[in-house]
């Protein structure tokens, strides 16, 4: 073996050069000229960032369209899942408490039209979207909150809803920080 | 059909239609022959004469395995040092700390063995030096040592009789310059355009819309992400892996990553075929191992999609299993993952694993009891080539045949090296799993730092799930796991570090020495009464010989954990 030690030694010196130097400066050279200049898209409102495009933030306030429930809470420096099996008899109580919490918040609302999605932790803890039909069953509560009619909350959401990929594959979803920044700009 | 269902379909079509022509483009670079990256022949001259190389000097099998292991084990020198003093190095702008030895020991096998279990999270455990010299670095090259150590199967069964496999280097070297990081490169500036970071900025703090202040991890992360799925090592940037927003931000980049972990293990069967001239042996492969993945895809797309019964019980109508999976992502390309990603040893995930369904619990856990659908980075097909000796042998035995392969007389010596590999896989994830059990149910209170009464995330037959999962992931290299597990102590470091480090390097030199052995011997002309290996029936042979094993190993370990949380669910 001794032989393959020296030629590897610098075969290895050399490889760190082109994979772990060359190769990130070249991608992070050229993202910048992608859209948030490699750094993440952010949103700005009247100026001030307000968070990622990306990255879900939390909305807990009933005038606002809440995302779904985080193992992390939206600590955006640390994701995490809950990695709860639906077996284990703890997640059964933390998802009644979910499922009673929103039909106080939600008055009006049947038990059984709740989305999962609304109930159910994320994978990342910091999820962006929520679908159409999690969007609907809230307007009823952020119309009241805000005092504006059902049918102009409606209107925005739908105009917040992206469709599946190319139009054909994936899910249909919406993305929450856009909506409600759009919400609150309502009259 | 639902976009959703199509979505997973476009996938694998997509799958196909790349990996083909690049199976063919991978046999032309491995022979030599014309290719459109020629021009870089020039830079590989120039790496050849700086480390003092000779191109054109041949190895036999053992010679292969010296030069890997040398480089292999410098590998594993240098990374274990830069994690232990990883916070007084340069470019840690999150004031990352050091991590501790037995940490640092094991992130450094697993990203060396192409394995990539993290029990540190991306964000607060390496710094963004580490995650670039170490763990972008430990990447590229342990996917090239599995594709230069296929690459001497390939050249075992092209020629006749013959010593003379190659170099191990020029394998290695080729497979960087020519495979890998172009294709990086592509797929790196692809999702930087679609929102991965890959600026080195530091954190960024942030003001919510609703008044919350918050820290956002970012990085370097685009080139990182591309590698992870190309080299098949799934380690994440940051800690949920390819289900964070930033890491994977939107349907197309999940079909994009999905797409680029698959490509290569199946372009390697493809290239196979064509190098060894029979391209039918490349396609009856390639057919075992795609019924492989529908045997494992059917049950878990079936258990994903019908949901999760316990939001039944509580009164919704609505009973997706969206816990731990993303919206824009959804079930379908959830489940399609979690059985890729299992089957070809990447172990990124886009869902987590620890709260899918039971049954598909025990599926991806299958996945990578076989360890040979598709496969790792050359790896898979060296495991497949186990199955096959062995499946050349019974067939022979059934029909009163010596057996042959390719020509050759396979014998006592190549026959008890297959055997030792085949149940070696076993016996490493159930010693591990045996011994994890005991600790758990009869030290409890045992004073380690973290007591084993507290390793579990969930109680009863998942918490042993958690431990048998463990120990699979490490020994077929896989990385992925349930993540609820707390193993990030001094037990499950030390332990699984020797897991993935003997399930990395015995089953590849144990195929390779098969494949150097064989080729040395005397080269039989094909007569009426060759058993033909390019054939259905020997395909179904050699499914069954796969699916027997497994089987007859785990099925007890199985039993215990997902398939009895299955009854206790439904």
């Amino acid at each position: 073996m001794k032989k393959y030690i020296w030629p590897s030694v610098k075969l290895t010196i050399f490889m760190i050069l082109v994979l772990a130097v060359l190769y990130p400066a070249l991608i992070a050279a050229v993202s910048k000229a992608a859209p948030g200049q490699g750094k993440g898209k952010t949103i700005s409102v009247n100026g001030k960032v307000v968070g990622y495009e990306n990255v879900g933030q939390k909305f807990t306030d009933d005038k606002y369209f809440n995302g779904r429930p985080s193992a992390v809470d939206y600590n955006a420096a640390s994701s995490a899942g809950s990695n709860k099996a639906a077996s284990n008899p703890d997640y059964q109580k933390l998802v009644q408490e979910r499922i009673d919490t929103f039909l106080i918040h939600n008055p009006g609302i049947n038990r059984e039209d709740i989305p999962a999605e609304l109930v159910t932790a994320s994978g990342s803890g910091l999820d962006p979207d929520i679908s159409p039909a999690a969007a609907m069953i809230q307007i009823k509560r952020v119309a009241a909150a805000r005092h504006l009619s059902e049918n102009k909350v409606m209107a925005l959401v739908s105009d917040h809803i992206r469709g599946p990929w190319l139009g054909m594959a994936g899910p249909a979803k919406v993305n929450v920080l856009k909506l409600n920044i759009a919400l609150d700009t309502l009259k | 059909m639902n976009s959703e269902i199509i979505g997973v379909i476009l996938t694998f079509i997509l799958t196909l239609v790349i990996a083909f022509p690049l199976g063919k483009y991978i046999a032309k670079v491995f022979q030599g022959e014309r290719t459109i990256t020629d021009f870089l022949t020039p830079v590989e001259r120039f790496i050849y004469r700086i480390c003092g190389i000779d191109p054109h000097k041949e190895m036999n099998w053992k010679q292969h395995m010296a030069a890997l292991l040398s480089i292999n084990l410098v590998w594993l020198i240098y990374a274990f040092f830069i994690l232990l003093f990883q916070s007084h190095l340069p470019l840690n702008p999150d004031g990352n700390p050091d991590m501790t030895p037995d940490l640092a020991f094991n992130t450094a096998i697993s990203f060396l063995v192409n394995c990539n279990l993290q029990h540190y999270s991306g964000e607060t455990g390496v710094t963004y030096l580490s995650q670039l010299i170490v763990i972008t670095f430990l990447q590229f090259v342990s996917a090239a040592t599995g594709v230069a150590a296929v690459a001497v199967l390939f050249r075992a069964f092209a020629e006749k009789t013959t010593e003379k496999l190659g170099n191990f280097f020029v394998f290695f070297t080729k497979t960087i310059t020519r495979i890998l990081l172009p294709l990086s490169i592509i797929m790196a500036v692809i999702l930087a355009f679609n929102g991965t970071p890959a600026s080195f900025d530091g954190k960024d703090s942030i003001v919510t819309l609703q008044g919350d202040s918050v820290q956002v991890s970012r990085g370097p992360a685009a080139g990182m992400i591309a590698i992870k799925h190309l080299g098949t090592n799934g380690g994440g940037w940051f800690g949920t892996n390819s289900a964070h927003p930033l890491e994977n931000p939107n349907y197309f980049t999940n079909v994009v990553e999905i797409v680029a972990q698959v490509i290569l293990p199946m372009a390697l069967i493809f290239a196979f075929g064509f190098f060894i001239r029979r391209k039918k042996l490349g396609y009856v492969i390639f057919g075992v191992m795609t019924a492989g993945m529908l045997t494992l895809m059917i049950p878990n797309m079936i258990s994903e999609i019908s949901g999760n019964p316990l939001l039944h019980h509580l009164g919704l109508k609505d009973i997706t299993a969206m816990e731990g999976k993303e919206v824009r992502i959804g079930v379908p390309a959830s489940a399609y993952w979690q059985v890729m990603t299992t089957i070809i040893s990447t172990g990124s995930v886009n869902s987590m694993h620890d709260s899918s369904m039971p049954l598909s619990g025990a599926m991806q856990m299958l996945g990578m009891m076989t360890n040979c659908f598709y496969g790792g980075k050359g790896v898979g097909l060296l495991n497949y080539f186990i199955f096959l000796i062995i499946a050349v042998f019974i067939s022979g035995l059934m029909v009163g045949r010596t057996p042959e392969f390719m020509g050759r007389k396979v014998e006592a010596r190549e026959m008890k090296i297959a055997a030792i590999i085949a149940l070696f896989h076993p016996f490493l994830i159930l010693v591990g799993t045996a011994l994890s059990a005991y600790f758990a149910a009869h030290h409890p209170q045992m004073a380690w730092s973290v007591q084993p009464a507290n390793w579990f995330n969930n109680p009863s037959n998942h918490g042993f799930s958690e431990m048998l999962y463990e120990y699979t992931s490490s020994s077929a290299n896989n990385g992925s796991g349930f993540e609820g597990l707390a193993d990030n102590n001094i037990f499950w470091n030390i332990s699984t570090g020797i897991v993935m480090i003997l399930g990395r390097f015995i089953p590849i030199i144990g195929p390779v020495a098969i494949a150097g052995i064989l080729a040395k011997k005397k080269y039989i002309p094909e007569s009426a009464g060759t058993l033909q290996t390019d054939t259905t029936t020997f395909g179904i042979m050699t499914y069954a010989v796969i699916m027997i094993v497994a089987a007859l190993a785990f099925f007890p370990a199985l039993t215990l954990g997902p398939i009895a949380e299955y009854f206790q669910s439904y």
